[in-house]
């Protein structure tokens, strides 16, 4: 629903704008090449998420989430304390932030409701905790080891090194990930708890 | 360095898959399907949301919408350019796909403007939706503190995103 309110704000802006400024013709004729350009798009991602989720089925079976996990349990006891006492809520989390990591969006998000369903269940109360407030902005927070998509968008555009803004993307997204657990962490200081 | 990890991905993870005694092949070929099975169902979303962007830069509204916001954007050392991208980010992850695409075309993927738009891309997730399935699936009226944590941590990616890119690339 939401998606149909910003269309229609963007075709009225948009048609707005070009009668203000008489770029009419060329409004009209960007519409026909923006659909073929939702083509090229399409098929410039195609051959990247076809190996990307069939890799990620892979990575799966393989149990690569589970190795990870081993190395990030400690830093996600830090986060959500209750993951000390229910091993099953640890073994979600973990799962949950292994496998976003991988780029494994099939499996990280189940995993994710698992886990913050255990922690609503935890308080019994429809306000949500500082632990489940966390997972959320972890999650909304994204960060990812191969950005493929952005990648194979690049690739298809002539990038010279598709994956040479894999650095910048880490980063970006460890601060971005990190500072938004601190404002986080901060924020569940003072907010009313009700 | 970065060359390698594509690549020993790959690898490792059939080299894994197959020690579990598992068919490796056979696992690529049905996940691959599965895959361009989620990407059918989003073509219509990308032909849709491509039309919407390109007529926001051919009438003028994108650059007027970068121009308008082009202050506040320099302040924090963010790129104008890449405003409506910024704008979209949180809301919708294929209208997001559909601007960054769109931004990389226009400058160019190895221009500071269309790296900083793919490094955005590649760092920040769709929040609203993010935020909605998870407190939707869990029963959670109240949110608290969630959105402004959230969007504050898309803040400083688009912040980071263009800082590490200006250092990186000039």
């Amino acid at each position: 629903m939401v998606m149909s309110w910003i269309y229609v704000f963007i075709l009225f802006v948009s048609i707005l704008s070009a009668a203000l400024h008489g770029n009419m013709q060329s409004l009209s004729a960007g519409i026909l090449e923006g659909a073929e350009k939702g083509i090229t798009l399409s098929l410039s991602l195609a051959g990247s998420i076809c190996l990307w989720t069939g890799v990620g089925a892979l990575m799966d079976k393989a149990g690569m989430t589970l190795i990870l996990s081993k190395f990030l349990s400690p830093l996600l006891r830090l986060i959500f304390p209750s993951a000390k006492k229910d091993s099953i809520l640890s073994q979600h989390l973990s799962a949950n932030i292994c496998a976003n990591f991988l780029g494994l969006g099939n499996a990280a998000t189940p995993m994710g409701i698992q886990a913050a369903k255990r922690l609503a269940a935890h308080r019994q109360s429809t306000v949500a905790s500082g632990e489940l407030c966390r997972l959320v902005v972890l999650n909304t927070a994204s960060i990812q080891l191969i950005p493929a998509n952005v990648a194979a968008v690049r690739a298809s555009l002539g990038a010279a090194a598709p994956f040479d803004i894999l650095p910048a993307v880490w980063i970006t997204s460890l601060c971005s990930a990190g500072l938004g657990l601190v404002v986080a962490f901060l924020m569940g200081k003072v907010w009313r708890n009700v | 360095m970065y060359n390698y990890i594509v690549p020993s991905l790959l690898l490792i993870s059939s080299a894994l898959a197959l020690r579990k005694k598992e068919n490796s092949y056979q696992l690529m070929l049905h996940g691959g399907a599965e895959g361009l099975k989620i990407l059918v169902s989003i073509i219509p979303a990308l032909v849709m949301l491509l039309v919407a962007v390109t007529m926001l830069q051919a009438s003028g509204a994108a650059d007027w919408i970068s121009h308008l916001l082009s202050p506040m954007f320099s302040f924090f050392g963010i790129p104008p350019e890449t405003a409506l991208l910024v704008l979209i980010r949180p809301l919708s992850g294929s209208a997001a796909l559909a601007v960054g695409t769109q931004i990389m075309t226009q400058y160019g993927p190895d221009s500071l403007i269309g790296r900083t738009a793919a490094v955005m891309l590649g760092s920040t997730e769709t929040t609203f939706y993010t935020i909605s399935i998870y407190f939707g699936a869990a029963g959670i009226q109240k949110t608290r503190y969630t959105i402004p944590a959230a969007l504050f941590a898309d803040f400083v990616g688009f912040f980071m995103a263009s800082l590490t890119v200006r250092l990186f690339w000039t």
